[in-house]
This record gives structure tokens, C-alpha cells and sequence, in this order.
């Protein structure tokens, strides 16, 4: 079955896998930062995905304010919506089991769907190109927009990863992960933190909604596909593990890309086998948080 | 000495009747005491007694309490623990609290300077020279009289006046217990007031002015450290040793 390998298939899916995992980073890293914090297994990471490229597509249709605002108002406007979710319903779940905050989010994931698929039906609306064309490299064609978002998603992985590891602000973050009423006796509004980080990781899980809007479809059902994926990516890189869940992210895509040259059939199954074999063997994940302490 | 200059303070904590439950369980029943300006007063009494929770209900971290603490005329109750924090009260919990997900220096530095006249972080690394050589190690890896000294430390960068201290010298060997000794005399000359949770006794007694006994979370006596000679059988009955 190597014989009709060709570079250009093989790169081509390769290019493929890394813009999934660009989105499996991004949204990975949300989630991973949400629950370093909270302690909140964010189901609904996928919705707000999907609303971060419907507002995009909203803004488009209804204000004709194009792709380059949207990057910037969508994330905005889904993270204030999610941190009103954090001050109305989370925080009040914060000191019971995790389970509660899993179902409740879920439950809101659902909601927001049910909402929207009402309002706009359940095919997928499609959204221009904002960088149509591309370059030929000899061996393979990369569009150019494909190639903005694996550059974007690389550039705002490492910036987060720099602020929350190298950072003031990242110091109080990782030590409100640790003991967060011991940081409060410092006199940080530690309740405030909570609200702005999970509308941070809220924001994220939109910004790379409006990435994949011109690729994929803006349908009601976007961040369920995606969802699983996601979790299995944040699994294998190690729970609330920021950087683990970003590099976790990246080589899933890669994977999941080869796997479709190489057995297409096998392409859907193989995050979860590699979860399988990596979890058996490195349970605590790629980057284990608890290993860092 | 120490003693008359304490009571010439003015006072800068005082606690009336307070009451404070861990959820459904009461476990301070109507304590009442103060701590003068640059005075250094400990709580001393058995395991379990509420040396602990008291501290921890000045700081509002319990949920439910009730009746008064003031810091100079400043309620506490109903205020939330940053809140409490930002007027001028530093608080050093008794397993220390240090992150291992920061370094030392990440450790020392991150409590934010509230009110000024803390101390700057030069003049803390020149006061605390062995955390200031391991710097970049993790805050974990400290040895247990390291971890109690950078506990210390970095509540002093942020200009509070008076330092909760619980139990600093538990777990530590002798010589590590003088050293936290000496520290403390040093923070109490500098002018801190401090409120120090104590079980031993031979510590307390080198370092403050006045002991609060603490008994089924009530205050049962009030010692002077001038008093506590002549008084030593009646306090030891307290602490059952």
C-alpha cells in the first residue's frame, strides 16, 4: 500500500494535521488552564469554540465587520459571556465535586447548541477567505490561510505558555493552582482571577473559533466534533498541564494527518489508541503537572 | 521591660466574643483578647485547643464567624481575606505554604507590596543570604527551616505591621528553632507586632511579651512573660506536659 505514497499526499496531509492540531492546541490549552485553576472539566470548551466563529460570522453578516476585527471583538465578546457563566454558575459549584461542574457545563454546551441550531438550522454557513491564494513549494501547494493559522496558533501557544511560566502574573496563577486561599492572605483578589482565567481560556476556545471558520463550515455541531478529540489531547498531555496540552495538541494533528495517508481508515481511532498506549505508559501524561511539583 | 513598653502601645488588634464554625462545627467559643502596637503576644495551649482556627479567623478564612475583631478601628468580620490582607495583616500558616510550582525567588516575591515601608527585595535577600544563593531552586526543595524562613520572609515585603506567626518552629532541629528565635526578636525590634502560635513553651517564653492560653477554643488565661516563672505549674497543667 507505499507505492502510491506520494510526497505531495504525504505533506499535504501532514499540513492537514498540523491545522487540526493547531485547534487541538489552542482549545486544549483552554481547557488545561481552566482546570489547573478551577478544578472545572469545561465541557462546554466546544460550544464556546462554535461561538467564537458564529459571532464571527454574525459580525460579518449582519455589521459587514470583516475577519481582522472579528479575531479581536469575537474572543471579547465570548469571553465576557463566559465569565458572566463563571459568576452565575460556576463559581457556585466550586466547592463540590468535580462531576458537578463537568454536568452543569455540559448541560450548558447543550443549551447554547439547542439555541443556535433553532435560530440558524444545522447546515454549516460558509465564511470567506480572508487570504485566498497560495504558494507552490515544488513538492506541495500551501494556501496561504492554512498557513497563517498553523503560524497564529504557534504564536499565541507560546506567548500563554511564556505569560503563565515566565510571568508575575503567571506566578500568581500557578500558585493559586497550588493554594489558592493562602494567595488570597497576600491580599490578591483571588475570586477576580478566577473569572478573568476563565475568561482567558473562554477567549482562547473563540479565537480558534474565528481561525476555523473559513476552513471549516460555522455549524451548530463545530465544537461537539472537535470536543473529544480535545479532551483525549489534554489527557494524553498531562491534566492542566499547559504546556504538555499544546504539545500534545500539535503532535496529535500530525498524527491523525499520517494515519490518513498511511490508513485512512485508522485515522479517527488513532488519538485514542495513542491515548491507550501513552497513558499506560506515562499515566500522570506527556508533561505530568504533578511531576513539576 | 518588655512587658510596660507593650502596655503603653496603643491597641492594635482587638478580639471580642469570637465565635467561628469549620461548617457545622463550633470550634471557637467567644474568644477575647488584644495584641498592642509593637507588642509580641503568643497563643499557647494544647493540640486542637483553636490557637490555629483563631488565626484563621482573623484572616476570614472561615466562612462563619462571629462577634468583633478590630485592627486599630477597623471591623474584620464580614470582610473577605484579601480584603483583611490589604489592611495591614501578613499571615504565615503553619505547614508554611510554599508553592512548589514557583522558585524561591518566585516565592519570596509574590506576595504584592500592599502599604509601604515593607521591606525591599534586596534588603530581603541581604537579610535571608541562604535563600538568596538558592534562588532559582524550587520552592520545595528548600530543607524545613529554609521553607519557615522564606514563609517569613516574603509576608515582610509587603509593608504589613503585624505578622501571624503559627507554630514557626514545629518540625525543626534545635539549632533551625534559635535561628527562627532570633529572626523573631529581630522583626519585634524592627517594631512588628506579632501574634505567634506556640506549643512550646521555652520558645514562646525567650521571644514574647505576653501569653494567651487557649483552652476548648476559649481564652482561659493571660500571662505576662514576667508572670510566667512564678506561674510555670499552673501553665504546664494547661499544656499537659
Amino acid at each position: 500500500m507505499f507505492e502510491n505514497l506520494s510526497t505531495q499526499l504525504l505533506f499535504g496531509q501532514l499540513l492537514l494535521g498540523l491545522i487540526n492540531g493547531s485547534f487541538y492546541a489552542m482549545l486544549s490549552m483552554g481547557l488545561a488552564i481552566i482546570f489547573g485553576l478551577m478544578n472545572v472539566v469545561n465541557f462546554a470548551h466546544g460550544a464556546q469554540y462554535m461561538l467564537g466563529a458564529f459571532v464571527a460570522w454574525l459580525l460579518l453578516n449582519y455589521l459587514g465587520i470583516g475577519y481582522w476585527p472579528a479575531l479581536v471583538i469575537a474572543p471579547l465578546v465570548v469571553a465576557v459571556f463566559g465569565m458572566g457563566i463563571e459568576r452565575l454558575l460556576l463559581r457556585r459549584l466550586q466547592n463540590l465535586d468535580h462531576l458537578y461542574g463537568l454536568l452543569a457545563t455540559y448541560a450548558l454546551a447543550l443549551v447554547i447548541e439547542g439555541l443556535i441550531r433553532n435560530q440558524y438550522g444545522s447546515t454549516g454557513m460558509p465564511y470567506e477567505n480572508p487570504l485566498p491564494g497560495g504558494m507552490n513549494l515544488g513538492f506541495m501547494f500551501v494556501p496561504y490561510y492554512r498557513l497563517w493559522v498553523v503560524a497564529f496558533s504557534l504564536v499565541v501557544c507560546i506567548g500563554t505558555w511564556l505569560v503563565i511560566e515566565h510571568t508575575k502574573l503567571g506566578a500568581y496563577l500557578r500558585a493559586a493552582n497550588e493554594k489558592p486561599q493562602i494567595v488570597e492572605t497576600f491580599g490578591i483578589n483571588v475570586p477576580r482571577m478566577i473569572t478573568l482565567t476563565y475568561g482567558f481560556g473562554v477567549g482562547l476556545a473563540a479565537l480558534s473559533g474565528v481561525l476555523a471558520a473559513p476552513i471549516y463550515q460555522v455549524s451548530p455541531s463545530m465544537g461537539s466534533n472537535l470536543i473529544i478529540v480535545v479532551f483525549a489531547v489534554v489527557v494524553i498531555g498531562g491534566m492542566g498541564s499547559i504546556a504538555g496540552a499544546a504539545i500534545a495538541g500539535y503532535l496529535l494533528g500530525a498524527i491523525e494527518g499520517l494515519t490518513k495517508v498511511i490508513y485512512p481508515e485508522g485515522s479517527s481511532l488513532v488519538i485514542f489508541l495513542f491515548m491507550i498506549v501513552a497513558l499506560y505508559l506515562r499515566p500522570g501524561g506527556l508533561i505530568s503537572a504533578k511531576e513539576s511539583n | 521591660m518588655n512587658s510596660a513598653a507593650a502596655s503603653a502601645g496603643a491597641t492594635m488588634l482587638d478580639v471580642r466574643d469570637l465565635h467561628a464554625w469549620y461548617a457545622e462545627s463550633h470550634v471557637l467559643h467567644g474568644m477575647n483578647f488584644d495584641v498592642r502596637e509593637g507588642e509580641l503576644l503568643t497563643l499557647i495551649g494544647r493540640n486542637g485547643a483553636g490557637k490555629t482556627t483563631t488565626l484563621r479567623s482573623i484572616m476570614g478564612l472561615l466562612k462563619k464567624r462571629t462577634g468583633s475583631i478590630k485592627l486599630r478601628d477597623q471591623q474584620l468580620i464580614g470582610k473577605r481575606t484579601f480584603e483583611i490582607a490589604r489592611m495591614g495583616i501578613g499571615y504565615c500558616p503553619e505547614d508554611r505554604a510554599i508553592f512548589s510550582s514557583l522558585s524561591v525567588r518566585e516565592n519570596m516575591f509574590l506576595p504584592p507590596v500592599l502599604q509601604s515601608g515593607g521591606m525591599s527585595d534586596d534588603d530581603l535577600f541581604t537579610a535571608f543570604p541562604n535563600l538568596k544563593a538558592r534562588a532559582g531552586s524550587q520552592g520545595t526543595k528548600l530543607s524545613g527551616g529554609e521553607q519557615q524562613m522564606l514563609a517569613i520572609a516574603r509576608i515582610l515585603r509587603t509593608g504589613s505591621r503585624l505578622l501571624l506567626l503559627d507554630e514557626p518552629s514545629e518540625g525543626l532541629a534545635p539549632v533551625v528553632v534559635k535561628e527562627i528565635g532570633e529572626l523573631i526578636k529581630r522583626l519585634k525590634q524592627q517594631g512588628f507586632t506579632i501574634i505567634l502560635v506556640e506549643q512550646n513553651l521555652r520558645f514562646a517564653r525567650q521571644v514574647a511579651d505576653r501569653h494567651v492560653v487557649v483552652e476548648n477554643g476559649k481564652v482561659v488565661d493571660i500571662v505576662t512573660n514576667a508572670e510566667l516563672e512564678a506561674d510555670m505549674d499552673r501553665l504546664k497543667t494547661y499544656l499537659g506536659v
